[in-house]
């Protein structure tokens, strides 16, 4: 019964199996499994539709399950209580927005509902509003605005967070202090389950990741070791005689060694890759099928298919490529 | 899936839970929050204020246009409308039934739906919060609101279109209880009202003609008795036909009250419709109330 003793591990944040929702005849999540370990910080990554926001959401107690066991800590979510409401925080997609209120009234109100909450203006200053107290909130940018969302998420001194695609729409700089802040919430003991569109933000953040694809988990691991990443050949590329060449290689180092000699010294144009989070993830989704993230994608090689070889296709290419090297 | 990965890249190494920064569940109590409910309500309800005199055209739209209304028709018409009543006086006493009215039913069934879109309702849930807190905030505000607007009205029309105050004691609990069981009719009809519209730009589409057909035909703007009978009879479903009968009740004489339709103003019957009305209101309360937008499910 590895079921319920996993799902009994009071190490265990969150624990799923068989997860289903369907709305009407769309099939939202179908049959997805998850277990989410106290202190770690765990992204799932998929497209738009892929069924993140809607295990989220039924994660957090918004929303009802059609079939599958659900444990948040070690309470089922169908049914939630003031009590396991208090030990849970949620940042929602969306921003709450309050009219008329200042930031610092805001913040002071909701720490009523907790029977343990943090002092206002403590989380204030953590998340970085100390010098907006008094600024009424609909005077907030978007990355304040989504400051102020997590305040109220961590105002109750949570120990599972739920964060929904908490940086859609900051500027670099501010996604970079918002990673640091979650950072620190993380060294305190919080878990945190985070989705993401943005792989950068999965792989500067999270311990593991999770890649939901058509309603399914496709698989869970360490960002650096996401489909067989670390495992996989360098891609090499230069500019030869003959145009752009790539080669895929177990031994990176020797075929630059050799490039050199061919060439008495610089190779033009040198790369030396591995595949990206993005390339596996686009492999590991069903090869951006939705074109939802083609938009932030860096050619950095020639197009050689860096597919994973678990998922088959691809493969024949780029032994094509290494043959016509 | 069960397994343990060590994580291998970013992230303090060696985190536990409740390591550090004090998320020991033992430490919290067993019952859930024990703050006293009705603590949170009255800071519910202080919340819903400061929202509320913060935001100028609620002031306006709420407070202000019964007293503007009233300004207009109580000068333009003067007439005497029999018994020695003037349509002013007769004009205060619906105006004042048709302010509670906007009070509870109209702003409620438009600023609910605004603060489900925004996902104010879905964050509150989203907190050990007591959902009945929400409901007294909006019920203390519906209350304040309303009897601030009676003031106003009387304080104006009182030295400026010769209304007189109520004379006996019996009178004045009368108004207490008229706009006590009207108010809380019309503010458990705005909460369930505000579950109907798609969202929050059809909410205004859809309250304002409700509300407004209902002041034309129960009697506020035009004498009742002169409206068409049918118009009576379906005006007499409704609780702003009674509430205006009630206010009638405390500010016009009792002689006026031989040209109701009755023959007098019916008060246990005002008390027993308006009554109903709550529990309507409430039952539909409870059984369509939306923390979250439609098309969240």
């Amino acid at each position: 019964m590895d079921t319920v003793t996993a799902m009994a591990d009071p190490d265990v944040a969150i624990a799923v199996r068989g997860l289903r929702k369907t709305y009407g005849d769309m099939t939202a999540v179908a049959g997805l499994d998850l277990t989410v370990h106290r202190g770690e910080i765990f992204a799932l990554l998929g497209p738009n539709g892929a069924g993140k926001t809607t295990t989220t959401e039924i994660l957090e107690g918004h929303r009802q399950r059609d079939a599958g066991e659900v444990l948040v800590l070690g309470q089922d979510p169908a049914r939630p209580d003031p009590a396991w409401r208090s030990r849970v925080g949620i940042v929602l997609q969306g921003t709450g927005e309050f009219e008329e209120l200042r930031v610092g009234e805001v913040v002071a109100h909701f720490a009523r509902f907790y029977p343990n909450a943090a002092d206002p203006d403590e989380v204030i200053d953590r998340v970085g509003l100390a010098a907006k107290r008094r600024a009424l909130t609909h005077t907030l940018s978007g990355g304040q605005r989504r400051r102020l969302d997590v305040a109220l998420g961590i105002i109750g001194r949570p120990e599972l967070l739920f964060l929904d695609e908490p940086t859609t729409g900051f500027d670099p700089e501010a996604r970079r202090d918002f990673w640091d802040l979650i950072r620190t919430l993380a060294s305190d003991g919080t878990t945190i389950l985070l989705t993401t569109h943005y792989l950068e933000e999965a792989e500067e953040l999270a311990d593991r990741v999770g890649v939901i694809a058509n309603g399914r988990m496709v698989t869970v691991a360490p960002p650096s070791e996401l489909g067989g990443r670390a495992e996989q050949d360098a891609t090499v590329s230069w500019i030869g005689p003959d145009g752009p060449k790539s080669v895929r290689t177990a031994t990176p180092t020797q075929l630059v060694a050799t490039l050199q000699a061919e060439f008495g010294g610089e190779v033009p144009g040198l790369t030396v890759t591995r595949p990206t989070l993005e390339d596996v993830y686009l492999g590991l989704i069903g090869h951006d099928r939705l074109g939802l993230i083609g938009h932030d994608r860096e050619e950095n090689t020639v197009p050689v298919d860096a597919t994973p070889p678990q998922r088959g296709h691809g493969r024949s290419r780029a032994r094509s490529a290494r043959e016509s090297a | 899936m069960t397994t343990t990965t060590e994580p291998t890249t970013t992230g303090p190494a060696g985190r536990r839970p409740g390591s550090a920064g004090g998320v020991d569940p033992s430490r919290r109590g067993p019952a859930g929050p024990r703050v006293g409910l009705a603590r949170l309500g009255a800071h519910q309800i202080l919340l819903e204020l400061r929202q509320f005199a913060r935001s100028r055209e609620q002031v306006m739209f709420t407070i202000l246009f019964p007293v503007i209304m009233m300004v207009i028709f109580g000068s333009i018409f003067d007439a005497d409308i029999g018994a020695g009543v003037t349509y002013t006086q007769y004009f205060v006493s619906g105006m004042i039934a048709s302010g509670l009215m906007v009070t509870g039913f109209q702003a409620l069934a438009i600023q609910i739906p605004i603060e489900r879109d925004r996902g104010v309702l879905k964050r509150y849930r989203s907190t050990p919060m007591p959902r009945s807190v929400y409901f007294i905030g909006k019920v203390g505000m519906v209350v304040t609101l309303a009897v601030a607007q009676v003031v106003l009205l009387l304080a104006v029309a009182v030295p400026f279109f010769n209304v007189s105050l109520p004379a006996t004691s019996a009178r004045w609990l009368t108004l207490g209880w008229v706009i006590l069981l009207g108010t809380t009719a019309c503010t458990l009809m705005g909460i369930a009202f505000s579950s109907l519209p798609k969202s929050s730009r059809s909410a205004t589409a859809i309250v304002t003609p409700v509300a407004l057909v209902l002041q034309f035909i129960s009697g506020v703007f035009f004498i009742f008795t002169e409206l068409p009978s049918w118009m009576q009879q379906i005006a007499a479903l409704f609780p702003l036909k009674w509430m205006c009968q009630g206010m009638r009740a405390v500010f016009l004489p009792d002689a006026f009250g031989a040209q109701e339709p009755a023959g007098g103003y019916e008060l246990d019957r005002v008390a027993v419709v308006l009554a109903v009305w709550c529990v309507i209101g409430l039952v539909l309360c409870l059984g369509t109330f939306r923390w979250t937008r439609r098309q969240d499910g």
